[in-house]
């Protein structure tokens, strides 16, 4: 697992420039160009299973969905960050990916330090300090478990509509 | 018991007596804002559109604006899937190209009244606030749910009141106010929570009201609002809505807030967001005389008549300085007449600018105005993150119409006071 780090206020467009806004919609389409214009190398060396971590106010700036679709395709385990804005907070909740608001587990890492992930119970550590982090409110948990928001809106309108 | 307005609004959204900070509750909001990014949202429930149809046809709100007229025949492609499906499911909310800038058309047409509970995929949404309206944006995915099912879920927000006192001076605009507000408060100085305006509101238009709330998000909010007031009325009715077809919604003067933040107008001063963060606040002044090769009028945030006549009356008999390209893109088709009427139009072409259709233009970088390497654009837009307008090398420096009308005479950073 290899831990991506970068700063404070990292926005939407340093995630996925907004020049492809409107001609990269697909995931193929977009893993190219994830961090294009904050870390060059993300793109290509990314793996499954890595795990992001940030300070304050990550995800800020446009609504565009790109970093997040794009993150979950390419195997983003979690994002811990010390904060994260709302739109990006819920574009995750609504493609089931994990973030994980954590400012104390952000502040003592340091590069090369052993990181594990214990999402069931809540728990990140860091070499050797464990630190928890919120569960999301229930009606919320439900969506991003169910595999995020159209799987989840697949399965209502299963149950609940009847083919005209 | 005294409530707040997201807390008095999202109630009365939600069918309960009274909600509290944190609480998560379900609401069908009364318009669904989206533009280009209609395309991809209508191609992720392609199936089940056709299975259920849209729960309701008249909560989507489609205006194409961003990339306007196509630019490529991926862009040309994607507004002519979205003309498909609405014909198809017959909206009635579609805006072709032309028409104007999503949130511009929004409040212009009568789609957004006080009292009322909006969303759109674009993080600008927040703008309608100045209607008196609860306004936040979401992602596509959230969208093409929402079109399948009308309901999503709101965490109910905090509040935090910024009180308002004075009038601003000569050459000072909102602008120059949501900026100092923004430097002061901090790009996630007010994330997650509910903005309330308050004060001597009354000294400011509606198109000021419109720029402050347009770049709230800037500062991490989810929402803000103005109250409704006799300017809002004055407006809404100057577009034909009657006074009893909403029902305002007034937050109470003693409801629990996070924080209050009192703000004089009369301290303001031109102001400019400095690359690469929106809340890196300067005055005019610490950057005057910076060269600027590209000047842009215009966007959601300051594309509106007031903007365009601000910049005219700085313009008329000047000329924009060689090397410098002066763009001036009008937020809508109503904007550009009523600008052409009165003359706004001519004057800025005579003083040499370049006019664009009505939309974003090039504020996100995708087309007409794209930047090189080593450039500096002075814009009335809301973002300048490193890269925004299509160039890593480039710069972007936010400022007021009257800052980057001036700023075009001389080809560089000017403060408008000193335009005689």
């Amino acid at each position: 697992m290899r831990i991506w780090a970068y700063g404070d206020d990292v926005n939407t467009d340093m995630l996925f420039p907004g020049k492809y806004t409107y001609t990269c919609a697909t995931p193929e389409e977009i893993k190219p160009h994830l961090l294009e214009d904050l870390d060059a190398g993300f793109a290509s060396q990314v793996k499954p299973g890595d795990v992001i971590f940030a300070g304050s106010n990550f995800g800020c700036g446009s609504s565009r969905e790109q970093p997040v679709v794009g993150f979950k395709a390419v195997g983003i385990a979690a994002v811990v960050a010390g904060g994260f804005a709302r739109i990006f907070y819920r574009a995750a909740i609504n493609q089931g990916l994990l973030l994980i608001e954590c400012p104390d587990a952000v502040g003592a890492y340091r590069p090369g330090d052993t990181v594990e992930l214990d999402i069931a119970a809540g728990r990140i550590r860091v070499n050797d300090t464990d630190f928890t982090f919120p569960r999301l409110p229930a009606e919320i948990l439900k969506i991003r478990d169910a595999g995020g928001l159209l799987a989840y809106t697949r399965r209502k309108l299963e149950r609940t509509k009847e083919k005209p | 018991m005294n409530r707040t307005f997201a807390e008095k609004l999202l109630a009365r959204k939600a069918g309960v007596e009274s909600v509290v900070p944190g609480q998560v509750v379900i609401c069908r909001p009364d318009r669904l804002l989206m533009h280009d990014n209609a395309a991809a949202i209508f191609g992720k429930i392609a199936a089940e559109l056709e299975r259920y149809g849209p729960a309701d046809p008249d909560l989507p709100v489609i205006v194409l604006d961003h990339v306007i007229p196509a630019a490529s025949e991926k862009t040309a492609t994607n507004h002519q899937r979205i003309r498909t499906v609405v014909e198809r499911h017959r909206l009635p909310n579609f805006f072709d190209v032309g028409i104007g800038i999503c949130h511009q058309v929004m409040l212009e047409q009568e789609l957004v009244r006080p009292g009322m509970l909006a969303v759109g995929s674009d993080s600008h949404t927040c703008s309608y606030g100045a209607v008196n309206a609860f306004a936040t944006g979401i992602d596509r995915t959230e969208a093409a749910a929402l079109l399948l099912t009308g309901e999503t879920w709101f965490k109910v927000p905090e509040t935090i009141r910024i009180n308002l006192r004075g009038s601003l001076g000569s050459m000072v605009t909102a602008k120059d106010l949501i900026l100092f507000i923004i430097g002061r408060l901090g790009a996630d100085g007010a994330t997650y929570k509910s903005i309330e305006f308050h004060g001597d509101i009354d000294r400011l238009t509606f198109d000021d009201r419109f720029t402050i709330a347009n770049m709230s998000v800037e500062m991490g909010a989810k929402n803000a609002v103005f109250p409704f007031d006799d300017v809002t009325q004055t407006w809404l009715e100057s577009i034909g809505v009657p006074r009893d077809s909403y029902e305002p919604v007034q937050a109470d003067a003693e409801a629990a807030c996070d924080a209050v933040f009192d703000f004089d107008l009369t301290d303001v001063v031109p102001a400019i967001a400095a690359p690469h963060k929106v809340d890196n606040y300067r005055p005019v002044s610490e950057l005057a005389g910076t060269e600027v090769q590209q000047c842009l009028l215009g966007t959601c945030t300051n594309g509106r008549l007031s903007d365009l006549e601000l910049a005219a009356g700085i313009l008329q008999s000047r000329q924009v300085a060689p090397g410098t390209r002066l763009l001036v893109a009008p937020a809508s088709r109503r904007v550009l007449k009523q600008a052409i009427e009165q003359g706004i139009i001519s004057t800025l072409i005579e003083a040499g600018a370049t006019l664009l259709p009505p939309g974003c233009g090039p504020c996100l970088g995708a087309h007409q105005g794209v930047l090189a390497p080593g450039e500096k654009c002075l814009s009335t837009a809301n973002r300048n993150f490193k890269g925004r307008m299509g160039c890593t090398e480039a710069e972007i420096y936010l400022a007021s119409p009257a800052t980057v009308a001036a700023s075009a005479v001389f080809g560089k950073v000017t403060d408008p006071r000193e335009m005689t």
